[in-house]
């Protein structure tokens, strides 16, 4: 099988004041069509990565990298305009707070037209009907009242489901979802994960899942890498996901309060200094 | 014949509305509980099930209320004393929020302690310091100089400034990482057991409720569905259809 998504010595740079902060630093790793856990504290590099891929940091910020292939594309050498098309079209990404992300001024309906227009030449009578579609396809009941709503007339969960509506739109390769669903409650949750992960096989779709709830991501999703200081430390299959080896990973799942044994106290996580240099893991076949 | 011990916390039917009267909105629903003394109390269900506004009732942040609220046996009014907020405090979600971003930690908790009439300020705050596990290192840092997990540790602080007998707890490690969250929460048992405190905790996350509560209220659409023992939830011994489909979804994502 050859992967969808290829990257090799990725690294992102920040300059400050005070010197060159590393967010990630140098992880190798590739995607085919599977679902692809990344995990790891706030601050370990895992949004950073998700961000990179699709060139999305920012000046002053740096993105090196070998290669960042898409099938055998190099993300990197394109130009800013090449890059747009790649954008929502090969790669998309679902952000973690809906109520960020929608456009408060605009009807969902507009805001979804929109998007299917911008990436194929369309009547707006024909994006409609594909937009009805979609919000059908995220199991949203009443599509046509949804169309007319505006964003904060939506609960959380519905908000949501519509941010993936709309990056399926453009019936991406790759999905990249960025904590969509921390900001939910544990029912929704589910409902949103489920629906993610019919339309993700459906399409045959490469998915990267960034969490940082070990739990969630050890159901979900096919394969883990663990990151801590801005490198994968482990890598291992999710549903192995605890009989994990590396001290960090036991620590992790260690801290977690568990519902069906209780404890009266849980373990701290104790950090080793060696963590951050032991080289980063490559997670390629 | 023996006298009861007065519970520390006394809810009976309270209703909480917000918004103006001809369309206000029914927060809460006829909510009644009692925390005895010592007794670590959760309250979970989904958002918007009216979890944290019985916080907001009880500290007077939300004013449109009825029903009996009684704290050590005293009966609150529409407007709390100074000893109601000396023997309840608050720790709430965000420590990002909640901090003052332009006063050090030695601002935040000298003017709480000066402001309950505390003596000997200058030890006070060493000590809590201590206590919550900082050091006087810490003690004139800024908000942007601290972690999360260190600033959730100084809103600790605060609210131990007054020594209450009562904390209530406001998702307090729902924005904090899980390794994190592990020492706040024994951050937060060791205090319970050294100041005798008693703790209402709001949670939507059943694992965190279930390690640091005994008994807990499940919520939905403003009513307590029902109020079940952190044991009996564990043995799945749920009356009501909502509890167990929550259960259920919280079982789940218990590996």
């Amino acid at each position: 099988m050859t992967p969808l998504l290829d990257i090799k010595n990725l690294w992102v740079k920040f300059p400050t004041r005070t010197g060159v902060v590393e967010a990630v630093r140098g992880i190798s790793f590739s995607l085919g069509r599977e679902r692809l856990g990344i995990v790891g504290e706030s601050g370990s590099g895992k949004s950073m990565t998700g961000r990179a891929i699709l060139r999305l940091i920012r000046p002053p910020g740096i993105i090196e990298a070998d290669h960042i292939s898409l099938h055998d594309q190099d993300l990197l050498s394109l130009s800013e305009a090449k890059m747009r098309a790649i954008r929502g079209q090969k790669i998309s990404m679902v952000m973690q707070d809906p109520k960020f992300s929608l456009n408060p001024v605009m009807t969902i309906g507009a805001q979804l037209i929109e998007a299917h227009r911008l990436h194929s030449k369309s009547s707006r009578a024909e994006a409609r009907t594909k937009a009805i579609e979609m919000l059908e396809a995220v199991s949203i009941r009443d599509p046509e009242r949804v169309m007319k709503a505006y964003p904060h007339e939506m609960s959380g969960g519905m908000g949501q489901r519509i941010m993936i509506a709309m990056m399926l739109i453009p019936n991406p390769e790759i999905l990249i979802a960025d904590e969509p669903t921390s900001a939910l409650d544990v029912s929704v949750q589910g409902q949103v994960l489920s629906i993610m992960d019919r339309l993700v096989k459906e399409r045959g779709m490469g998915l990267i899942f960034i969490s940082h709830d070990l739990n969630l991501v050890s159901q979900f999703c096919d394969r883990v890498l663990i990151m801590y200081a801005g490198r994968i430390v482990e890598v291992c299959d999710a549903d192995k996901l605890h009989q994990a080896q590396h001290p960090y990973t036991r620590g992790l799942l260690g801290s977690l309060p568990r519902f069906d044994t209780p404890r009266a106290r849980l373990d701290v996580l104790q950090r080793d200094p060696a963590w951050r240099e032991a080289p980063s893991v490559e997670a390629r076949p | 014949m023996t006298q009861p011990m007065t519970p520390a916390l006394q809810i009976d039917g309270l209703n909480v509305y917000f918004g103006a009267p001809h369309e206000s909105f029914h927060a809460v629903k006829n909510a009644s509980f009692t925390v005895e003394k010592g007794a670590s109390f959760g309250l979970v269900g989904e958002s918007g099930s009216g979890k944290s506004t019985i916080l907001k009732a009880l500290t007077g942040l939300a004013p449109q209320w009825e029903g009996t609220m009684r704290v050590a046996g005293q009966q609150l009014g529409a407007k709390r004393d100074r000893r109601f907020y000396r023997s309840v405090q608050m720790v709430f979600q965000d420590p990002y929020a909640s901090l003052h971003p332009r006063q050090s930690v030695d601002q935040v908790l000298s003017e709480t302690l000066y402001l309950h009439g505390a003596s000997n300020i200058d030890d006070r705050v060493n000590r809590l310091l201590e206590d919550v596990g900082l050091g006087s290192a810490f003690r004139f840092r800024y908000p942007h100089q601290l972690s999360g997990g260190q600033r959730q540790r100084v809103a600790i602080a605060r609210a131990l400034a007054p020594e209450p007998e009562i904390l209530l707890l406001d998702e307090p490690t729902s924005a904090l990482d899980v390794s994190v969250q592990a020492e706040i929460l024994n951050l937060l048992s060791d205090l319970r057991a050294e100041h005798h405190l008693t703790y209402v905790m709001v949670s939507h996350d059943l694992a965190v409720v279930a390690h640091m509560c005994d008994q807990a209220a499940v919520m939905q659409n403003g009513e307590i569905v029902e109020i079940l023992s952190i044991d009996a939830m564990r043995n799945g011994d749920a009356r009501s259809d909502y509890t167990r489909q929550l259960l259920a979804a919280s079982a789940n994502r218990v590996a």
